[in-house]
């Protein structure tokens, strides 16, 4: 279900910007229109819907419009056209009250440089939105208090915000937005001023904070890696307007256009694709046969070892060519040679990370989702091929 | 070409005001001398050395020993030289003016923060505040408010207040956008923006501002003599004009023990209060 809807939003700047909006529908480019109407197109006629708890990516260049379409969202910028709807209501028919209580209650922000109120301490800069709803001051610090918890700051409340480091700030910024409980939170480039390996921690914390709280985020970045890393989905802005709007594996497998094709041809494929994507289809056998069926099984397969399963698909071990043939010939059972160590990883793990698992384990690498059970194989052919880019083969489309 | 009669325009508009803003400006006197007389007996209430006595903790509580300790060496020697009722005169006028021009002063800064309109068109009437000379309006004032301490505070005000106002301005523009937004972006109203977060982060601009104002509204304290304002500045200006030189000198010593007291006291008055924070 569609929480917030983007219909046909545009900004321009200049004079008679509203008549501008006209000239873009007939066609004008953005260059003429700055050439001959002195009208800058900041936002191009925008159209996307965003779902109730998903990670909305909106990426793009610097200038590329995305700051100030999120600005739109909660209008702290006025769009000149168009229509912003939160549940189903505009957000530009609102009157000043109205505004202030979606802004209150529904949508809240997270900002690029943190935005704290310097003066206040931590806990109250958390309280802030609350405070000026009026909240009794005894409830609206123990939201506070459960807020800085919930970002694992418990106990830095009485620090000033000059006191932490930049990704604690930021950590207050995000629980000072989420102490409101609203339903959709704005993260405008909120990871950007930070150093690359705690934007990284933050990323996993978002994605773990938001397994948990289930709102809807609009995030805002310029750094594909991150897009592609916390986006369910993915919007690519160029020049003010939508270029593409999908999954991160359609955006990378299936360009939009030549822009798309460029923007994303240097992202390293590891990072994007995962286990999931190349994994092949397991040869499996039940407990309950024998070596010989087993050695039966992989002759005819031409490979060197079977996985191990139950009836529910649970994967139980591996087993070798060469262990069964031994167990045939000294009659022992498929359970007596049994391997149970096999290494193996989650369908939603990097390829990133399985390089060095791949490379240096015996055994083939097993994929195992959440209940246990077996839902494919890591063949190093395959991994390979996958960054290679040639992720385009039938058992990937019929994995996935 | 004919001369633009701008002085007979004027001699006839402060004439006007005089006859039909008469009970407005008595209204006005009263209240201003009340204001002074109610400073001027509390600072005359006790005794010198307990007043001494009281500076120096003051001084202590704003930060240093030294500042205590210059505080009580400097008003022993008022005290000492004779000066003691002329100076809590002038203190009274000092903080009277003082006092009207941040309750005048700072909310005009925040219009003017508010309302480009409004910067646009107070500005202007500041510089020319500042630098009109002072002879010219205590004239007008005399005329309005008749001899004594009320036109010199009135004149005092009109010298004194611009920097609060350009400091309460310039302070409340200065707190970065992206705080605003922050404000906005949660639903304050304008006013909860205001008090929670432009003036508090304003504070030390406006600060400063009245730190200035409290100087130069003793820098007026030798002109405001001359309408028959009391206090140490009658004394400057009679010594002057009888050629005593010294005693000219001892009061001129009074202004400035004065003048370094209040400066230091109102400048830690708030640097006090952010060290209090950041402990």
């Amino acid at each position: 279900m569609s929480i917030l809807e983007i219909k046909n939003v545009s900004k321009l700047f200049g004079p008679n910007a509203e008549q501008g909006v006209k000239l873009l529908e007939q066609g004008w480019t953005k260059e003429k229109m700055a050439k001959e109407k002195q009208i800058t197109v900041g936002v191009n006629r925008v159209n996307m819907e965003i779902n109730q708890g998903e990670i909305f990516v909106i990426m793009g260049l610097s200038g590329s419009g995305k700051s100030t379409l999120v600005r739109m969202f909660n209008r702290l910028i006025e769009p000149t056209s168009g229509e912003i709807l939160v549940h189903g209501k505009d957000l530009r028919k609102m009157n000043k009250e109205q505004l202030r209580n979606a802004r209150r209650k529904t949508i809240s922000m997270v900002f690029q440089k943190f935005a704290l109120f310097p003066h206040r301490t931590v806990l109250e800069n958390v309280e802030y939105g609350l405070e000026i709803q009026k909240v009794a001051k005894a409830q609206r610090r123990e939201k506070a208090i459960t807020s800085l918890e919930l970002v694992g700051l418990k106990g830095w409340g009485d620090k000033m915000p000059d006191e932490l480091s930049g990704g604690m700030q930021q950590r207050v910024g995000l629980a000072r937005a989420l102490a409101n409980d609203p339903e959709v939170l704005l993260m405008d480039e909120a990871f950007s001023a930070l150093d690359p390996l705690i934007r990284r921690d933050m990323q996993d914390e978002l994605l773990e904070l938001q397994d948990k709280m289930k709102k809807t985020i609009i995030f805002i970045t310029h750094d594909l890696d991150e897009a592609l890393r916390i986006g369910d989905r993915i919007a690519l802005m160029k020049d003010g307007a939508v270029v593409q709007i999908g999954t991160p594996e359609e955006i990378m497998i299936q360009p939009a256009n030549s822009y798309v094709e460029r923007f994303v041809e240097d992202v390293d494929l590891s990072k994007v694709l995962t286990a999931a994507h190349v994994m092949r289809r397991p040869e499996t056998i039940t407990l309950d046969r024998g070596p010989r069926v087993a050695l039966e099984l992989m002759r005819e397969r031409g490979i060197s070892n079977l996985f191990v399963i139950d009836r529910s698909k649970k994967l139980l071990g591996i087993i070798t060519a060469e262990d069964a043939a031994t167990a045939v010939r000294q009659q022992q059972k498929l359970d007596d040679i049994l391997i149970k160590d096999v290494p193996y990883v989650a369908p939603e793990r990097m390829l990133n990370d399985l390089f060095e698992l791949v490379s240096t384990a015996k055994l083939p690498v097993a994929v195992v989702d959440e209940r246990e059970r077996l839902t494919g194989v890591i063949v190093r052919g395959a991994l390979l091929g996958a960054l290679a880019g040639g992720v385009e083969n039938e058992e990937v489309a019929l994995n996935a | 070409m004919p001369k633009i009669p701008i002085a007979h325009w004027v001699d006839v508009i402060v004439e006007w005001l005089s006859i039909h803003w008469a009970s407005f400006f008595k209204g006005l006197s009263n209240l201003i001398t009340y204001v002074v007389d109610i400073f001027t007996w509390l600072f005359m209430l006790p005794h010198p050395f307990l007043f001494v006595i009281i500076i120096a903790l003051l001084g202590y509580m704003a930060g240093r020993w030294t500042m205590a300790f210059f505080s009580a060496i400097g008003f022993l020697l008022i005290y000492n030289l004779g000066y003691w009722t002329e100076t809590m005169n002038t203190l009274g006028l000092v903080v009277t003016a003082a006092l009207i021009s941040i309750i005048i002063g700072v909310p005009l800064g925040i219009w003017c923060a508010s309302s480009k309109i409004a910067a646009r068109i107070i500005t202007p009437v500041l510089d020319f505040m500042q630098t009109m000379p002072a002879f010219v309006y205590l004239l007008p004032a005399v005329t309005f408010f008749s001899l004594g301490v009320v036109p010199g505070v009135v004149a005092s005000v009109i010298f004194a207040i611009p920097p609060t106002i350009r400091m309460t301005h310039l302070g409340i523009t200065q707190v970065s956008g992206e705080l605003i937004e922050a404000a906005d972006a949660f639903g304050s109203t304008g006013g909860q923006r205001l008090f929670k977060v432009q003036l508090p982060l304003a504070l030390p601009s406006v600060m400063a501002g009245i730190n200035q104002t409290i100087m130069l509204s003793l820098s007026m304290v030798v002109i405001a003599s001359m309408i028959g304002a009391q206090g140490i500045g009658a004394v400057v200006y009679r010594a002057v004009g009888q050629l005593k030189i010294g005693e000219g000198f001892e009061a001129g010593l009074a202004v400035v023990v004065l003048a370094i007291v209040l400066d230091r006291l109102s400048q830690s008055l708030f640097n006090g209060k952010r060290s209090k924070k950041a402990a």
